[in-house]
């Protein structure tokens, strides 16, 4: 199946010996110019790039305290070293967050410090060289942004931040990635991430309210750039038709169905995703952003409510208000912007969702915290909501459910191995490999509770497990979506004409239709 | 006055505005810089004095650290610990009269040397031993250990093994505060211990010490997690709002 060697799996994950360089060879395909210059990027490696590097550097740590701060207070503890999955996966040792870090480090020292003009050896420091960035080529593309580091950190140096500002450093001197640009180019001129256009999104939402109809015999809407409607939704595109991902979409409509609610989809912002802050580009991230608002102030929403994506939550939850603030015009009720399963839960909590958790009794579940949302956002009003919720929310409508050890959940979770912009064929080595420590967590229930399906909220994990599971010995339909369990077990109220297909009508239905 | 009182005062004014100057820029620096986004690694506070206890909790009993490695925590704690009680004591050097308190802490801070000693051995041996903290270390990573050692070293075998003149050390260190030099002894350990100490604080604003301003300054642990609540906007990013048509 693969033309390198996918680890074995251990009962938990056990730090290796280092292998250097083992993964030197692992690069994502360069950006091309078309895809380069329409963000605003040089089209290819410029004359003088090196000096422009060490410039851009400059700049980006005096915009970033996170950047300044993070470079000069690491202690070389070594805390850090065994935390990244794909240190653990590959083994090699650039893979290690503070060796990471120290590819970007050496340079800074070199260029901005005493100690590394005056004695580089001593310290560690390095010219900006050919061999540095083919080093920052490889390496920061071997790293998902999940800030697991950061946790463990004992001054929560984040290599993330790190990884993002080397990235925007390529771009700055011409050596892009192809996968992350040429997504947000599409953004931009189609208005997601899958190039889909307004009629193709209108067919395929139309599609989906036939489906659900003839699966329930309900009427349950999927609209699309309807003005004056209450709830904007903003999803990842992957929502609108791969699996699993759809059936978390058709989830989320039946719970707007269940709730009354008036909502819309925008075909503007048919994209929940901002691969601007993979390659850690203010501006792109903002540019991305603004399409939301623009979409919310065309319709005339009162709420924005995002689907089921990590880092877009992460994107929505922490940064749109910054971006593209403020939001006066939304309703001050409400958390701006709500995630999905914040407003699932708020219905089930009153008591305005009727789920039968019986339908999904077929299964046995666990729940991958996704990294972003996990260690990077929140859901409800306390710390720790972003855990809770979806598991309460798994909970209410199923019967089977089993966390996964300690050692990989809740902030501790290790990424799915395909986050940060690595979500691409190129890089299939680098995922699978980075997929090690979720597998031995998923394994250990599998074996000792009978786990047969994990599920996830975020759109790059789904995809990532459809594809890596089968590496590791099962199967790609084992990964569902949390809206998805919602969907099977919510009962459906139907309308006037409807429901001769549902042999039992909804209790409860008239308050929920009043909501 | 001797001509060794003469280099060890300057060296000591020296070192002391050094130390000052160097940090104060640091942290004039880190504060000055603006954080754009808000990042705090999350479960994290929503409240400022949630964020007041998570630092104050990073900085006492190295709570991330604990989480990460049991054997870093322990021998980096037991260093950082016991170097903050030797520094309690050694305000008697700098005092007069001595406050009580300083007093109380002296034969907590004599002892409190062996743990210094044993956690910076622990912190040095894994740094040889294990191959991931070796792969990570630069010569001056292992030159910040033996400096630190070598103080240690020096200052202890002055309380255990040959007594030093504590008082002329007194006089000479009140004197230089008050700009009233005083002869300094010239007992040799004393001289090598206060020579790494200014070669430490000389170094300090200029290698990874900065880790000790830097983690207050850190955005992952210090912001206050309410992003939709508050907007958070840098300077920098203000002037994009001028394009914005809407
Ligand atoms: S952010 Fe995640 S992927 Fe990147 S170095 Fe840290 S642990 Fe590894
Ligand atoms: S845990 Fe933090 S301080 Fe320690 S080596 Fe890693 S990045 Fe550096």
């Amino acid at each position: 199946m693969a033309d390198f060697e996918v680890p074995e799996l251990k009962e938990y994950p056990v730090i290796p010996h280092l292998k250097e360089g083992v993964m030197a060879h692992s690069k994502p395909f360069i950006a091309k110019e078309q895809f380069q210059e329409q963000l605003g990027f040089p089209g290819e490696l410029v004359d003088d790039w090196e000096q422009i590097a060490i410039d851009k550097m400059g700049e980006l740590k005096g915009k970033y305290r996170s950047l300044q701060v993070f470079l000069d207070s690491c202690v070389k503890c070594g805390a850090c070293t065994d935390k990244c999955h794909y240190y653990l996966g590959t083994t090699d040792p650039k893979n290690m967050p503070v060796a990471r870090q120290d590819l970007f480090r050496q340079v800074y020292r070199r260029y901005y410090t005493l100690a590394g003009k005056y004695f580089p050896k001593l310290v560690g420091a390095k010219d900006m060289t050919r061999e540095v960035l083919d080093d920052w080529y490889s390496y920061f593309h071997q790293c998902s942004q999940c800030r697991r580091c950061s946790v463990y950190c004992p001054y929560g140096i984040d290599t993330a931040e790190i990884s993002m500002a080397a990235r925007e450093v390529m771009d700055a001197v011409g050596v892009g990635q192809k996968y992350c640009n040429e997504i947000i180019g599409k953004v931009f001129k189609i208005g997601n991430n899958l190039g889909l256009p307004e009629p193709a999104l209108a067919d395929t939402l139309e599609g989906l309210e036939e489906e659900v109809y003839e699966d329930t015999g309900v009427k349950v809407l999927f609209p699309l750039d309807v003005k004056g409607a209450d709830i904007l939704l903003v999803t990842p595109s992957a929502d609108f038709f791969a699996e699993p991902h759809v059936d978390g979409l058709i989830g989320y409509g039946k719970v707007f169905h269940e709730a009354g609610a008036s909502w819309t989809i925008s075909s503007h912002a048919s994209e929940a995703a901002n691969f601007g802050m993979f390659i850690g580009s203010y501006e792109n991230m903002r540019n991305v952003s603004l399409r939301i608002r623009e979409a919310a102030l065309d319709l005339g929403v009162k709420r924005i409510v995002f689907g089921e994506c990590g880092h877009a939550w992460r994107v929505a939850y922490s940064f749109l208000n910054t971006l593209a603030g403020p939001f006066d015009f939304l309703d001050p009720d409400y958390p701006i912007p709500q995630h999905i399963c914040e407003y699932t839960y708020d219905l089930i909590q009153k008591g305005k969702l009727k789920l039968d958790k019986s339908e999904n009794d077929h299964m046995v579940l666990t729940f991958h915290d996704s990294c972003n949302v996990a260690r990077a956002s929140r859901m409800g009003d306390k710390p720790g909501g972003q855990f809770e919720i979806p598991r309460a929310i798994i909970k209410a409508a199923c019967n089977n459910f089993h966390d996964m050890p300690d050692w990989g959940i809740k902030e501790g979770t290790y990424c799915c191995g395909g986050g940060g912009g690595l979500l691409t064929d190129d890089l299939m080595e680098i995922r699978v490999k980075g997929a090690l420590p979720r597998m031995e967590g998923l394994k250990q229930v599998v074996e000792e509770y009978g786990v047969t399906h994990m599920a996830a909220i975020c759109a790059i994990c789904k995809s990532q497990f459809a594809k890596v599971l089968p590496y590791y010995g099962f199967t790609m339909d084992q990964i569902v979506s949390v809206h998805q369990l919602v969907s099977q077990a919510i009962v459906l109220t139907p309308g006037e004409d409807e429901g001769e297909t549902n042999d039992e009508p909804a209790a409860g239905s008239e308050d929920a239709a009043e909501s | 006055m001797t001509f060794l009182t003469v280099v060890y005062a300057l060296l000591f004014y020296f070192a002391f505005a050094v130390l000052v100057g160097g940090v104060g820029y640091r942290i004039w620096l880190y504060a000055r810089t603006p954080s754009p986004l808000k990042i705090p690694t999350t479960p994290a506070p929503v409240t400022r004095s949630g964020v007041a206890l998570r630092m104050l909790k990073e900085v006492t009993i190295f709570e991330s650290l604990f989480k990460s490695n049991k054997w870093i925590w322990l021998f980096g704690w037991m260093f950082h610990a016991a170097l903050f009680v030797i520094l309690l004591r050694h305000f008697r050097y700098f005092q007069d009269p001595v406050w009580s308190w300083v007093s109380l802490v002296q034969p907590f801070g004599k002892y409190a040397a062996f743990a210094m000693l044993a956690g910076l051995g622990g912190l040095w041996a894994r740094r040889v031993l294990v191959d991931r903290v070796k792969y990570i270390s630069a010569p001056s990573d292992h030159l910040m250990l033996a400096l630190l050692l070598a103080i240690g070293a020096s200052g202890a075998s002055m309380t255990f093994v040959s007594h030093t003149d504590i008082v002329g050390v007194k006089a000479f260190f009140l004197g230089l505060m008050r700009f009233d030099w005083q002869v300094i002894p010239t007992q040799p350990l004393l001289l090598l211990h206060i020579t790494l100490v200014a070669l430490l604080m000389i170094i300090f604003p200029f290698s990874k010490l900065l880790h000790a301003p830097g983690v207050f300054f850190s955005p992952t642990r210090n912001q206050v997690d309410n992003p939709r609540e508050k907007r958070h906007v840098a300077d920098w990013a203000l002037k994009l709002e001028a394009d914005r048509s809407k």
